[in-house]
């Protein structure tokens, strides 16, 4: 097994206590940060490590960082732990499991950012993540790692928990924002970018759990270090979540670059696919991404290859699809979600999903019509980019990319008025 | 009613943020807890300690689904119906659990014991299908654990509940999906 950067000891017993996360270098990292380093060197550090976002678009983090204006209002860190991407459970685990690590990376990016208030926006479903890392952030506050002057430094740092209440649109940046505002989790117009004008009208970084929680180990073990993992562009591990078709789902570290065929098939790791049934398809990156298939399954899991192959890396939920599933079904399913999920706030998306899912509706229940299959890309065409957040735009994916690759599946559909193979819904529960 | 003391508590947070309306969320969480849903009561204690009108708050409130606009069952059960749950057959969880409890997704029992959901990714995707009982998950589910599940509650509301549950299978109130 290669490497475990992340979730190296997530299995440790007592990991989630301040003790247990010492006993395994824990705050080393922030130790060392504040020690040995400047802000603006730490910034040039990790820029260096060539960590990107875990969150979705795979920004470099450092990059990020370095594009806060600088002016003389008050900086915001917002880690984004609104984890709701459909196939995405990688950020429950590392607050459940490991929650001071993410407040140490928090601390580190504060730290660099010049940022004295910090607050980790923890989705409000995942009530326990939400406890542990608040339960972090009161031994973190005992111990002098958050506070007035932290570690004896002229640092000084508050971090404030704030939980979601159910609304997928908040893990949208501006969404957050507005959620951690106390309003409704409408996202705003870009630009100005948080970077500019973010929470309360101050520079703000917003960071996704993951990414924060890789920061520790870089900088206890360097940049050079973290960048000799995965590939050129694509460096270090990230945390792939492998669900659906597959033997042995859950969450595998693996370094980028890694093909998506041994994370399906390697014993270590999914297993391969369930029943031993044939691969079908594969969603790469969370269901907002382009699906993709199975003659992708050799492509490496790294962001250019992906992008490469037709789709994204997103959050790393590799949903895995077998041969018996109605691909019209399983569209109709994650588009359904995404309607449910619309705020509401601009039309295309509002009313486009809505549609999108009416369409899908009488073509799954045989009531199709043959220009059924045109007029959902011709919605798709007219919701793509043409909203303020990329909700809309990841309506859309599954739907033109499965008509790319399966488009006889629903021409059975509207012909025949039924599946051309079974439904996945009708999978026994094992 | 909601106490002093959870109004001191709301008033501490505004009071924590750096500005005052960010303690919305957190204040409704603390009114819920007291009044089971999101009453009148409630957004009026909210708005008062935060020094902001119902209406703003009630905007606030009514857009996040995890504030209830009514009293939800003693116990709530959401079933993730999402892409990765629904490969692994989670429809037949819905309905399983629709046949039990003898009630439809997004109703609350007659008896005021049980609130039936579908919800949207539970961030469980590797242990689908899931569900949350309560804001406890529980996971890989299977017919035979729901059938458990209805069974231990039963038997935790009384053979009295037991009795009305069967009995009375209109439901009573419909909660927001």
């Amino acid at each position: 097994m290669p490497e475990l950067i992340v979730t190296k000891d997530i299995d440790a017993p007592g990991l989630d206590t301040l003790v247990g996360y010492r006993q395994h270098g824990g705050y080393e990292g922030l130790s060392k940060a504040i020690k040995e380093y400047r802000p603006d060197e730490l910034v040039e550090l990790v820029k260096k490590s060539g960590l990107r976002g875990r969150g979705g678009a795979g920004f470099p983090t450092g990059m990020k960082w370095s594009f806060l204006a600088k002016n003389d209002k008050t900086r915001y860190l917002c880690c984004n732990a609104d984890e709701s991407e459909p196939g995405t459970f990688k950020d429950r685990m590392i607050m459940e499991k490991s929650p001071h690590q993410l407040v140490e990376g928090v601390i580190i990016a504060s730290y660099a950012c010049n940022v004295s208030t910090a607050f980790i926006y923890v989705r409000g479903e995942l009530a326990l993540a939400g406890r542990q890392v608040e339960r972090a952030i009161e031994e973190a506050y005992a111990a002098g790692y958050i506070g007035k002057n932290i570690l004896g430094s002229d640092y000084s740092l508050d971090v404030i928990l704030h939980r979601g209440a159910g609304a997928y649109i908040c893990g949208e940046e501006s969404a957050l924002m507005e959620s951690l505002e106390g309003r409704r989790g409408y996202p705003r117009l870009k630009p100005p970018f948080p970077a500019a004008v973010g929470l309360y009208g101050g520079p703000t970084v917003i960071n996704n759990c993951e990414t924060l929680a890789t920061l520790p180990a870089i900088i206890r073990n360097g940049a050079q270090w973290y960048a000799s993992f995965g590939t050129e562009k694509s460096t270090g591990t990230r945390i792939f979540c492998l669900s659906g078709h597959v033997k042995k789902p859950g969450n595998y570290e693996l370094p980028l670059g890694t093909p998506i065929r041994t994370l399906i098939y390697d014993e270590q790791y999914g297993g391969g696919i369930l029943d031993d049934k044939q691969l079908k398809a594969i969603i790469p990156g969370g269901s907002s991404t382009f699906i993709l298939g199975a003659d992708k399954v050799d492509t490496p899991l790294d962001f250019e290859s992906i992008a490469a192959a037709g789709s994204m890396l997103g959050s790393g939920g590799v949903i895995v699809i077998h041969e018996d599933t109605c691909i019209v079904g399983a569209v109709l399913r994650m588009t359904e979600f995404y309607r449910d999920e619309s705020c509401g706030k601009c039309t295309p998306c509002r009313e486009g999903t809505y549609w999108l899912t009416e369409v899908l509706h009488r073509l799954e229940h045989g009531e199709g019509r043959e220009r059924d299959i045109d007029l959902l890309m011709d919605i798709c065409d007219n919701i793509s980019g043409k909203s303020f957040c990329p909700l809309g735009d990841a309506a859309t994916s599954c739907i033109t990319s499965s008509i790319k690759l399966f488009r006889e599946e629903y021409e059975y559909h509207v012909r025949e008025g039924r599946c051309m193979v079974g439904k996945g819904a009708a999978v026994a529960v094992s | 009613m909601i106490s002093e003391q959870a109004k001191q508590r709301m008033r501490d947070l505004a009071a924590r943020y750096p500005v005052a309306r960010s303690a919305i969320m957190p204040a409704l969480y603390i009114a819920q807890q007291e009044e089971g849903y999101i009453t009148q009561d409630a957004l009026q204690a909210v708005a008062e300690a935060i020094g902001l009108t119902v209406d703003d708050v009630e905007s606030v409130a009514t857009f996040y689904t995890m504030y209830y606009q009514q009293q939800p069952g003693k116990k709530v059960i959401k079933v993730c119906t999402s892409i990765s749950c629904y490969l692994r057959g989670c429809d037949a969880v819905v309905d399983h659990f629709e046949k039990r409890l003898g009630i439809k997704r997004g109703e609350t029992s007659a008896d005021g014991n049980y609130t039936f959901m579908t919800t949207e990714c539970l961030a469980s995707c590797g242990t689908a299908p899931v569900l949350q009982v309560n804001d406890q998950f529980v996971e890989n589910v299977t017919l035979e654990m729901v059938d458990a599940l209805v069974d231990e509650w039963k038997k935790e509301i009384g053979k009295a509940a037991e009795a009305n549950a069967a009995k009375d299978v209109e439901p009573k109130t419909k909660i927001r999906l």
